[in-house]
């Protein structure tokens, strides 16, 4: 029997004391594939992530992953799952292949321990102790952890967080490779460009809510549109150059000379802009197109900068 | 790694496997951790040498060695199945360790068994280094085995119960301490190298319920004296026992 979602959480409510961590939150992951939850530190990402891990019991609302109940099906459910902390979960004395061969373990089909260290390019940690590690290799060591069982679902808590660039680059790879291999990720972060990158679908998160999910296409388009600019002579006839745009675009001389054109701004749009300047003999300069980001997105929901 | 590396194939490893490779690698950071060993080795090590060739404590009639080797035993016990078991535990707890586990297919339950086999395993190496050193040094046992290996056990988990009990509800650096500092104390005073009756007699009644006198005086009832089977050592440590374990399985926290 295979579930449509890995991943179905309903009207969570996690309360620690009189703080409420996560406050009524819907989130859907669908099977095979990478759902980035985005938000700032303290949204309520790693509660919600670690309830679905069965590490948290819900003070109300439903959670299921891969069908199962984390809390009452823990031990159904942990074979089936990888997870990767946002830090620790390793012997300090350990050595990372040490770890990672144990992890593997405690499994019954377990990845190639070896290739998965060259992949990950572990190979360099040799007889080094956990504790003694690079911020980057613990990291890259947890995520190994994480897949070495070959779950069908994973859960990645602030995967990259630390990395240098190349490290995160690799580690996107992997998260790439997962997928098109049929496995659902599920990942936490609080970098717009890694969940513009990865995700298939975006859960945004503020205080403990959902405020919008979709791809990141979608949430891209839905909030304020892009935006052309361009510099020409001042008092250009903008109600002509409006009549040759399409409906529902906006255009505008917002310092004299300064134009700006917002809408959905395509290459279509682009080619009528330039070509109306060209009848009107107008020569534009600085031209640029601003792509609409998930940050201005979340900077519109809340009000606020995510990394703040 | 091609195309399909990662294609799922989830699955627990059986039970056995599991367990195995856990106490395994349980064992390994024990002992290779330089103040475990300290701790379990080169301190008992030491005492059971030095209290042996030197007369500094009067240690009553017959062999200094015959009344030190066996609480030399007991202080080995308590150091792996108390001091060491509850710092190291501790220390996991605080990094994730613990937690990260849980997630895994390895069932709490089993976890523990791991970490009790990994005790064991360390004893039995302990006992065997220690008793090839007091043979050295001209020990002479009687007794029961028997009953030695039911002192060492019941030991082991009354000691067990108290050390889960602390690396579960303490910070990690509080556990440090307390555990490194309860050692002490009971080394002193705990009937391990130092006769119980050369502490007043009110004390001796009060110290005489602790685990670690319990310990050292069934071990040397039976391997001093000849004793076949000391019941009161052995219910005071079956009282220990119950009520460390109980409280651990209790208030223990995972995080």
């Amino acid at each position: 029997m295979k579930s449509e979602s890995a991943v179905q959480v309903r009207g969570l409510v996690k309360r620690y004391g009189p703080k409420t961590a996560v406050d009524g939150l819907d989130l859907c992951v669908r099977t095979g594939t990478v759902t980035a939850v985005l938000g700032p530190n303290g949204a309520g990402k790693t509660t919600t992530v670690e309830t679905c891990e069965g590490y948290r019991r819900p003070d109300a609302g439903t959670v299921r992953v891969l069908g199962l109940d984390p809390v009452a099906d823990a031990e159904k459910l942990r074979p089936r799952i990888g997870v990767m902390l946002q830090s620790g979960g390793v012997y300090s004395g350990a050595r990372a292949d040490e770890m990672l061969r144990h992890m593997a373990k405690l499994h019954a089909h377990p990845l190639d321990v070896d290739a998965l260290i060259e992949r990950l390019g572990l190979g360099s940690c040799g007889r080094t102790a956990y504790r003694r590690l690079s911020g980057g290799q613990q990291q890259r060591l947890a995520l190994a952890m994480a897949v070495v069982g070959r779950p069908e679902l994973v859960f990645l808590d602030e995967p990259t967080a630390g990395l240098d660039p190349q490290a995160r680059r690799s580690t996107w790879d992997l998260v790439r490779e997962l997928r098109s291999d049929g496995v659902s990720v599920v990942l936490t972060t609080h970098f717009m460009d890694e969940a513009e990158e990865l995700a298939d679908d975006v859960a945004v998160i503020d205080a403990g809510k959902v405020i919008a999910q979709g791809s990141p296409e979608t949430l891209c388009r839905g909030g304020a549109e892009n935006t052309l600019r361009f510099t020409g002579p001042p008092g250009l006839d903008i109600g002509s150059l409006l009549k040759a745009l399409p409906d529902g675009t906006e255009a505008a001389e917002i310092l004299p000379g300064a134009y700006r054109i917002s809408g959905d701004v395509n290459p279509e749009l682009l080619a009528t802009v330039t070509s109306w300047c060209a009848q009107h003999g107008v020569m534009p300069s600085g031209i640029s197109v601003e792509r609409h980001t998930l940050e201005d997105v979340f900077l519109e929901l809340t009000g606020k900068e995510l990394r703040a | 790694m091609s195309a399909g590396t990662y294609t799922p194939r989830p699955g627990a490893a059986p039970l056995g496997r599991m367990i195995t490779a856990q106490t395994a690698l349980e064992t390994r950071m024990l002992l290779r951790n330089g103040e475990q060993l300290l701790l379990t080795v080169i301190i008992p090590t030491l005492l059971l040498v030095l209290f042996s060739a030197v007369d500094i404590v009067d240690t009553g009639a017959g062999e200094s060695v015959d009344f030190l080797t066996p609480g030399i035993l007991a202080l080995a016990v308590m150091s792996t199945a108390f001091t060491g078991q509850a710092i190291a535990t501790g220390f996991e707890r605080r990094y994730g360790v613990l937690k990260r586990l849980g997630a895994s297919p390895l069932p709490r339950w089993a976890l523990m068994t791991a970490k009790t086999l990994a005790v064991l395993v360390t004893e039995v190496l302990q006992v065997v280094l220690l008793t090839v050193i007091a043979f050295a040094l001209g020990w002479s046992p009687h007794g029961n085995p028997f009953a030695v290996m039911l002192l060492l056990l019941l030991g082991t988990a009354a000691f067990s119960g108290l050390g889960l009990l602390m690396a579960g509800t303490l910070k990690a650096e509080a556990t440090l301490a307390a555990a490194n500092l309860v050692f002490l104390l009971l080394l002193v005073g705990g009937g391990v190298v130092v006769p119980l009756d050369k502490f007043p007699d009110a004390a001796q009644s009060v110290l005489g319920l602790l685990p670690i006198a319990a310990l050292s005086d069934g071990l040397r009832e039976v391997l001093q004296h000849g004793a076949s089977m000391p019941w009161g050592d052995l219910g005071i440590l079956a009282v220990w026992a119950v009520l460390g374990l109980g409280a651990a399985a209790k208030f223990f926290r995972w995080e």
